[in-house]
């Protein structure tokens, strides 16, 4: 457990080591992420401390996004301020993203047993 | 330890303790996770926005700078980190079915990024909002880091981008299911593909909420995103501009 969190964390690092030299517009943990799904495909799986430390990471993703949006609470006014017109682009932009990309992925999607 | 008498020297103490913060955050999340089980995980009882709202409320009524709250609330904070790359997990779990679906991904993600930043800044030219804002809205269906930096390139300003973003996130993970429902997308995979990509990790903590198969959709179109979205952008933000 203790091992797969260490390996996490240096995965992030690395990543931001790549992202830092080659200037590529890709944060650091997202790399990382890259980087454990090459391994996987190249060793056929993941050992099973990254796979504990890491499951029990992605049980409780939402709470690691509370702090960072607590911000919404310090920068509200901005938000207001600029009035209702911000709130009905995001959610309308929002909204339209989702359709679409939905609607393109089950159009070109293969059927089960194609 | 020094001796406490009156309540509001009790306040004073405990404001002074970054750990306290901490306590409130994890305390205000699982409060928000209780209620969202208790609803049967109804999209509108999202745990990231009730938590938020409980955090707000007290930090409002104790007039506590978000500097101070962060303080302690940072010790959650940098494990987004690790579990950004734990994203990575689902994504293996499925990656028979993703190498399957590989068309409908690329294709979905093209046209996905392009609807996210091109809907974000032309509406926001339609409805006259500031150049300054417009670039600010166009890379906020991707994760804070990325748009952000984005932002900055393209001449917005990256702290309300940062505003701009999870507020994004929230709204993807409360109207994500009631919208797939209403359009009558069954397949989690497109479901899951489309909060990822539309918004971001918020969307994605949703999506593994829900459904496993969409959870590791929805973290590849994430990632997919976030690369697309900022080569991109610049691009859109200067047709639409022009």
């Amino acid at each position: 457990m203790l091992e797969g969190f260490a390996a996490l964390i240096v995965l992030q690092l690395i990543g931001e080591v790549i992202a830092g030299l080659t200037r590529i517009p890709v944060p650091g943990p997202v790399i990382g992420l890259a980087l454990l799904v090459a391994y996987a495909l190249w060793r056929g799986g993941v050992p099973p401390a990254i796979e504990q430390a890491g499951e029990a990471l992605l049980k409780h993703l939402s709470l690691l996004f509370v702090p960072a949006g607590v911000g919404l609470i310090a920068f509200g006014d901005k938000l207001l301020a600029e009035g209702p017109r911000l709130i009905v682009v995001l959610v309308l932009s929002t909204a339209l993203t989702m359709i679409v990309t939905a609607f393109v992925f089950r159009a070109l999607a293969r059927k089960e047993g194609e | 330890m020094r001796k406490i008498s009156d309540p509001s020297q009790f306040w004073i103490y405990l404001a002074e303790q970054p750990l306290f913060f901490l306590v409130l955050t994890v305390l205000a999340y699982i409060i928000g996770d209780r209620i969202s089980k208790a609803t049967g995980r109804n999209p509108l009882a999202n745990p990231v926005l009730i938590a938020i709202l409980i955090i707000g409320a007290v930090l409002i009524a104790t007039k506590t700078p978000h500097a101070r709250y962060f303080e302690g609330a940072r010790f959650v904070h940098v494990l987004l980190g690790p579990a950004t790359v734990a994203l990575a997990l689902p994504i293996i779990r499925h990656r028979a079915l993703i190498r399957r679906q590989w068309r409908a991904i690329l294709g979905a993600i093209v046209i996905g990024a392009g609807v996210g930043i091109a809907t974000a800044s032309g509406l926001a030219i339609l409805t006259g909002l500031s150049p300054e804002t417009i670039a600010s809205l166009a890379p906020k269906s991707v994760t804070a880091a990325i748009a952000m930096g984005i932002s900055e390139q393209v001449g917005g300003t990256p702290p309300l981008t940062a505003v701009l973003v999870i507020s994004t996130g929230i709204l993807g993970a409360v109207l994500i299911t009631p919208l797939m429902n209403l359009i009558g997308v069954t397949d989690y995979a497109a479901r899951g593909f489309a909060a990822g990509l539309a918004a971001h990790g918020i969307g994605t903590a949703r999506a593994l909420q829900v459904n496993e198969k969409a959870g590791a959709h929805a973290a590849l179109a994430m990632g997919l995103n976030g690369l697309v979205t900022a080569l991109m952008a610049p691009l859109l933000l200067a047709l639409l501009l022009r």
